[in-house]
């Protein structure tokens, strides 16, 4: 029986197959949908503005918050997740990405990739995300600036537009996600080779 | 009763972006590079999933816990605004991550994420207050 545990364990702790991993993402639009409500993150920020008072001052923020508690539960929710997500069945290896990514962080940005899992897990570069480097502190206040003020602007995020409103059928929500790209592609490929390389 | 739901759907939230890696900043960069097919397939796969679950809701009229019907309220089509606001949040996109993955991050022990969450959320209120000079 032990042995048996130790499998399922093992089983469920690997990386999730992408196909599975989208399935499981339509699948929680599905339940949302059910249980009343349109799936979206980056309306959270909108909330906790409100929530500190903002709407006495700006009429947009002048929420009818009892309503929109459930999606502070649903992002309280989802760090619970990330918890269990890397606690109990974290990988037991590094995010396996492409080798040609690697080569490419090393010899552009000079950031080696970690070999195994006491290197790091492959989440984020932990060598410029974290909190006693002024760099990364500079580029992780600018990347959330640009994230809360592009989300509110376009009306949502990836989990809005991308799942919710392509489900739909959307063609805002397409334009939208174009738009990702092209933010997303001059970031990495023009922007980023100058601050890293 | 909704707080309860959501809570835990955003439990099995974090648990897939954690599990399908779709949080990594890695992964995010090698999208944009377009060197593996990994988050083109997650999305696409949600995506495609996504549309017939939407449609056989409407279809087969499912009511929701509420006892509605499933509806979606279209937002008002202006080009400019999507593509110049969805370039802005693409730069935070392939510079940090999106909003969801901020939380499971935060989630993971990446205490900076919780700079990062707060730093969006003033991103957001700088939108309200300069709203009305923004094409809509």
């Amino acid at each position: 029986m032990n042995f048996l545990n130790l499998t399922i364990m093992d089983l469920i702790s690997q990386p999730w197959h992408w196909a599975f991993s989208g399935f499981v993402i339509a699948f929680i639009l599905l339940i949302s949908t059910w249980a009343g409500k349109s799936f979206g993150v980056s309306s959270s920020y909108k909330v906790m503005c409100s929530m500190a008072g903002a709407g006495k001052r700006i009429p947009f923020f002048d929420l009818n918050l009892k309503e929109e508690y459930w999606r502070i539960a649903f992002v309280v929710g989802a760090i619970v997740g990330g918890i269990i997500g890397s606690q109990v069945i974290g990988s037991p290896e590094p995010v396996d990405i492409s080798q040609a990514t690697i080569n490419h962080l090393v010899n552009d940005f000079n950031m080696p990739y970690p070999e195994n899992i006491s290197e790091g897990t492959g989440f984020i570069p932990e060598d410029l995300y974290n909190l006693t480097n002024p760099k990364g502190l500079f580029l992780a206040i600018l990347g959330g600036l640009f994230v809360g003020f592009g989300a509110r602007y376009g009306e949502g995020c990836t989990s809005g537009h991308a799942i919710t409103g392509l489900s739909h059928l959307q063609k805002p929500s397409l334009f939208t996600v174009i738009g990702f790209f092209i933010g997303g592609l001059i970031m990495t490929h023009l922007i980023l080779p100058l601050i890293l390389g | 009763m909704k707080i309860i739901r959501f809570f835990l759907i955003g439990i099995i939230f974090g648990i897939v972006m954690s599990k399908s890696e779709a949080i990594s900043w890695y992964r995010t960069h090698e999208m944009f590079r377009f060197e593996s097919i990994h988050m083109y397939g997650i999305i696409g796969t949600a995506v495609i999933f996504g549309i017939i679950f939407m449609w056989a809701m409407k279809k087969l009229k499912i009511k929701t816990l509420d006892g509605e019907y499933v509806t979606y309220v279209p937002k008002k089509f202006h080009l400019p605004r999507h593509l110049i606001a969805g370039t802005i949040f693409g730069l935070g996109w392939a510079l940090v991550a999106c909003p969801g993955p901020m939380y499971v991050l935060l989630g993971h022990g990446f205490w900076i994420f919780a700079l990062v969450i707060l730093s969006a959320t003033f991103g957001t209120y700088l939108y309200a207050i300069v709203r009305h000079k923004l094409p809509h």
